[in-house]
């Protein structure tokens, strides 16, 4: 099976499992090439490269699905996936809100989302580990106290999505990314702290100096040195732009459609009201071009748009599939997301919470004394009851001003007073990923430490 | 099992001159090592939810990784197409990116002798699928049973059987057959008024499916489940700051695999950045604890009869008495080291480069009596189940996070606590362990370890413990 011919084998997998008795069918085929390279030391460490192809299928059978992948595209590779998914059906149960979704729902956003990058096709090795290297070599130049690293790496990925299903959606994409990213490690005395720092892009041009991403890791890792651990106490806190980016995952959880008809998140049933202090507003939008979150259509073949979460504290929209969406008796609002097969499940696109108006510092200089937070760590969130209770490391706030680093505490908290209390928004927004937030304050958390 | 009973050989034609051959051009370029992995995998999954099973899934993956290693250098590349010019590609690839002064001679395979920790028959995955979709129904069905307060059951079940194939330039020629199966549920209760709470149990391991008809039944896990849910209905805020903390049995074991077993793994210490790096025949823990990494335990999700490089598994010391004795060793840091292997190489797949990981991670039984721990604790808290946990190497700083925990008040369990994180410091947090129980039991078998984006099957273990200072992430 060469490359070119791969939508044409989506669509023959969708007729073939129709002729075998499917009512429904979509199939998703992924190819993709990676590559990486580990510098340590200013020596290649490792250097990995490699492609490869799968495809899924998902059918119905009236209201019954079964799902199978492979990742033998030979035809015999291909009868084996159509009679695993087929044999399936037969053992899971009536659905009534199975399904497809309607034809009229089916679709791809026009134009150009700057989702590919063909400079990544022909960039030489070399080139990519002379990236890695510059970023290693700058963060270990930074300060003497950089005397160790657990090294530097670039990563590239190119890959293509095809996707069909029997309501006649037919739809391809091809998509890449780079980054380059180091992590070094500050050695002081008995005190040893690592931090880490990189710079994401569609493509090779658009990255960051490495020499700046290899700085800026070797800044994060040194301000970490001789950490205390502070008092158990109840203050302020303030998230870095990277900290506050897992709030937002938290509350991708809260929202997703799933969690709501089960009941599972502590914001079911709360539509329409406040659940957030007034300045924020959470959207989640794949439209946008050239943002890591961006794609032309869902999963399922609906096309992606742009949903307002929480307007100014107001939760307006979950976010959903088709399943989801007929559970709830809503429409679907394209946040299908699968991997090569089974029922979709929920993703986002660029899912961000919108930048406000105070600077950091201007942030920070209201705070007499609390807790700015740069890494989580662990699981300690429950999206059921909204309970939160992370490991935390940062710096601690004094009159303003960042004073010293702190670790090995823990914030906790409720995330729905959380989002009530969230009382700052930065300007600072800036996209490093698909999901994205400014420095946030929250009123008052309580500081686990001595 | 025998080359020539595999999959690959069977199935694929791959004879030991292929691979001989495959060895020899991934070494052309020179380097000291070269290996081979093969993978066959075949999945399958069964979910139900709201009583309904609504989705099932089953599939099937394979490919070659190629590695080539010089002196601390490693190329890799790999294929999902298992014909010889696929993988003779491969080779080329990895050799290219691994050349050094050429120093293997030639490769002459041999098979060795290994363990057969799993003689299972009939892998899960190779049954009848309606007799696994009867698991998540059971578990369904007992959860809904056991209280009228809980609204919503979700069963998981997932099972595969992995054949894998390892051929190196040492002339190693290892084959393993590994299935493996597990069965998770998790219930929310609720009560009038009042936010619902979640619980969950799920267990398994590398056995035929008669252990889910005997001994470890879905209602076992489905009422567990449903048991933590609606013990949770009248959980308290737990406390913040630091306290005496008692660990159950079992899961919570999760606490050596974050405080010491990560920084424990070789490459961390090779490099020279683990909070545990030079720190070996010190003193890391009280003389209470001895804590080993076996592989070796029958049946057990952790288990391997060899690792992802062909080497046997085996039991390994950590800490003993107190005292830190050893690393986990792969390939590649045992030879840069010049330290024994340790058989504690492993891989997510064909598509990844193996590193040093555990494999069942446990404390071994002391000599208290589990209530005369609780019993000696005037405050603190007693942590019966846990969610996952995570470590910084380099600080040493570890979280694990309780999903089921109780006040302890003047040595009596009293009321239950919200969840909440645990934190501590590595080389330090087991300094405080002042009684060890006799009661060790081993995890019920649904561990996955994450590791540079690596995923792998795991156990852990731990006898009832008593930790005289912990920091406990709650608010009150």
């Amino acid at each position: 099976v060469t490359g070119d011919c791969l939508p044409d084998l989506a669509r023959d997998v969708v007729k073939r499992a129709l002729a075998s008795g499917a009512t429904g069918a979509e199939c998703t085929i992924a190819e993709g090439d990676e590559f990486s390279a580990n510098i340590r030391m200013r020596e290649v460490e490792s250097i990995k490269e490699a492609g490869s192809r799968a495809a899924g299928l998902r059918i119905l059978i009236g209201k019954k699905t079964g799902a199978s992948y492979t990742s033998d595209l030979s035809p015999d590779g291909i009868s084996l996936l159509l009679k695993s998914a087929l044999e399936l059906a037969a053992v899971t149960s009536e659905d009534p809100h199975a399904g497809l979704p309607d034809p009229e729902e089916l679709g791809s956003l026009p134009g150009d989302l700057g989702l590919y990058s063909a400079d990544l096709e022909t960039l030489e090795t070399p080139v990519r580990i002379e990236a890695a290297r510059q970023a290693e070599a700058a963060a270990l130049e930074a300060d003497p106290r950089i005397s160790n690293s657990e090294g530097a790496s670039f990563d590239s990925h190119l890959g293509r999505h095809i996707f069909a299903n029997s309501h006649g959606f037919s739809g391809e994409y091809r998509s890449s990314y780079c980054s380059v990213a180091v992590a070094p490690v500050a050695k002081d005395g008995d005190s040893m702290e690592r931090d880490h720092w990189y710079s994401l892009s569609r493509g090779f041009a658009g990255l960051e100096s490495p020499a700046e991403v290899g700085r800026t890791a070797a800044r994060r890792a040194l301000r970490r040195l001789h950490p205390v651990k502070v008092e158990t106490q109840r203050v302020p806190v303030v998230f870095e732009p990277t900290a506050a980016r897992s709030l937002l995952d938290n509350l991708f959880e809260a929202v997703h459609g799933m969690s709501i008809y089960r009941h599972e998140s502590f914001l079911a049933g709360m539509l329409g009201e406040k659940v957030a202090n007034e300045d924020v507003t959470v959207i989640d939008d794949a439209t946008i071009p050239g943002l890591f979150g961006a794609s032309p259509f869902d999963d399922e073949g609906v096309p992606s748009r742009r949903t307002v979460v929480i307007d100014r504290g107001v939760l307006k929209n979950y976010l959903l599939n088709t399943y989801t969406a007929r559970k709830l008796g809503m429409k679907t609002t394209g946040n299908a997301s699968r991997g090569l097969t089974g029922n979709a499940g929920i993703g986002h696109g660029n899912f961000f919470l919108q930048a406000g108006v105070q600077t950091p510092e201007r942030i920070l200089s209201g705070v007499s004394n609390g807790f700015y937070v740069t890494e989580l760590m662990g699981f300690g969130v429950n999206i059921v009851t909204g309970d939160y209770s992370r490991g935390a490391a940062g710096l601690w706030i004094r009159g303003g001003e960042l004073a010293f680093p702190v670790s090995e505490v823990t914030i906790a908290g409720n995330l729905k007073d959380m989002l009530l209390g969230l009382e700052a928004v930065g300007s600072d927004l800036e996209f490093r990923g698909s999901v994205a937030a400014p420095t946030l304050k929250i009123g008052e958390m309580t500081v686990g430490g001595k | 099992m025998l080359f020539a009973e595999s999959v690959f050989a069977s199935r694929f034609h791959i004879t030991p001159h292929d691979l001989e051959a495959w060895l020899s051009a991934a070494l052309s370029q020179g380097g000291d090592y070269a290996d081979l992995y093969f993978e066959y995998l075949l999945t399958s999954s069964i979910s139900i939810d709201e009583s309904i099973v609504k989705s099932a899934t089953q599939g099937v993956s394979m490919g070659v990784g190629v590695r080539v290693i010089a002196g601390e250098r490693t190329g890799y590349a790999y294929s999902d197409d298992l014909s010889p010019e696929k993988i003779r590609k491969a080779a080329r690839v990895a050799a290219c990116i691994a050349a050094a002064p050429a120093k293997v001679e030639k490769v002459d395979l041999q098979e060795g002798v290994r363990h057969n920790l799993y003689p299972v028959l009939l892998a899960p995955t190779e049954t009848a699928f309606a007799q696994r979709v009867e698991l998540v129904k059971r578990a369904d069905r007992a959860a809904r049973a056991y209280d009228p307060r809980v609204f919503q059951v979700q069963a998981f079940y997932a099972d595969n059987l992995r054949h894998v194939l390892v051929a190196t330039s040492d002339g190693v020629l290892s084959g393993d057959r590994q299935p493996l199966a597990r069965l998770s549920v998790s219930a929310l209760a609720r009560r009038e008024g009042a936010p619902p709470q979640s619980g969950r149990s799920g267990g398994g391991g590398r056995v035929e499916l008669d252990y889910f008809l005997t001994d470890h039944p879905p209602e076992r896990f489905a009422s567990e489940a449903a048991r933590e849910a609606v013990a949770m209905l009248d959980a308290v805020d737990a406390p913040a700051g630091e306290t005496t903390v008692v660990l159950g049995p079992g899961w919570p074991g999760i606490l050596l695999h974050e405080a010491v077993g990560h920084g424990l793994e070789a490459d961390f210490n090779r490099k020279g950045f683990s909070s545990f790096t030079g720190r070996i025949g010190q003193k890391v823990a009280s003389e209470l604890c001895t804590v080993v990494d076996d592989g070796t335990i029958a049946s057990r999700r952790g288990s391997l009869n060899v690792d992802d490089e062909g080497h046997p598994t085996q039991r390994n010391v950590l800490i003993e008495n107190g005292i830190l004795r050893g690393y986990l060793q792969d390939r590649l840091s045992s030879a840069v080291m010049r330290a024994e292997p340790t058989g504690s190489g492993r891989r997510e797949s064909y598509a990844h480069i193996p590193m040093p990981r555990m494999t069942n991670t446990f404390m071994l039984a002391g000599e208290s009596q589990p209530e005369d721990i609780i019993r000696s604790v005037s405050k603190g808290i007693y942590c019966k189940n846990f969610g996952g946990g995570q470590v910084d190497i380099t600080s040493g700083n570890f979280v694990f996070s309780a999903s089921e925990s109780y006040l302890i008040e003047d040595g009596r369990l009293t009321r239950p606590v919200r969840n909440a994180t645990l934190i501590g410091n590595g080389p330090e947090a087991l300094k405080y362990v002042s009684m060890v129980g006799n009661d060790l039991r081993l995890d019920e078998g649904v561990g996955i370890c994450g590791k540079e984006g690596q995923s792998v099957p795991v156990g852990v273990g731990i006898p009832t413990i008593r930790i005289d200072r912990m920091t406990v992430g709650g608010t009150a």
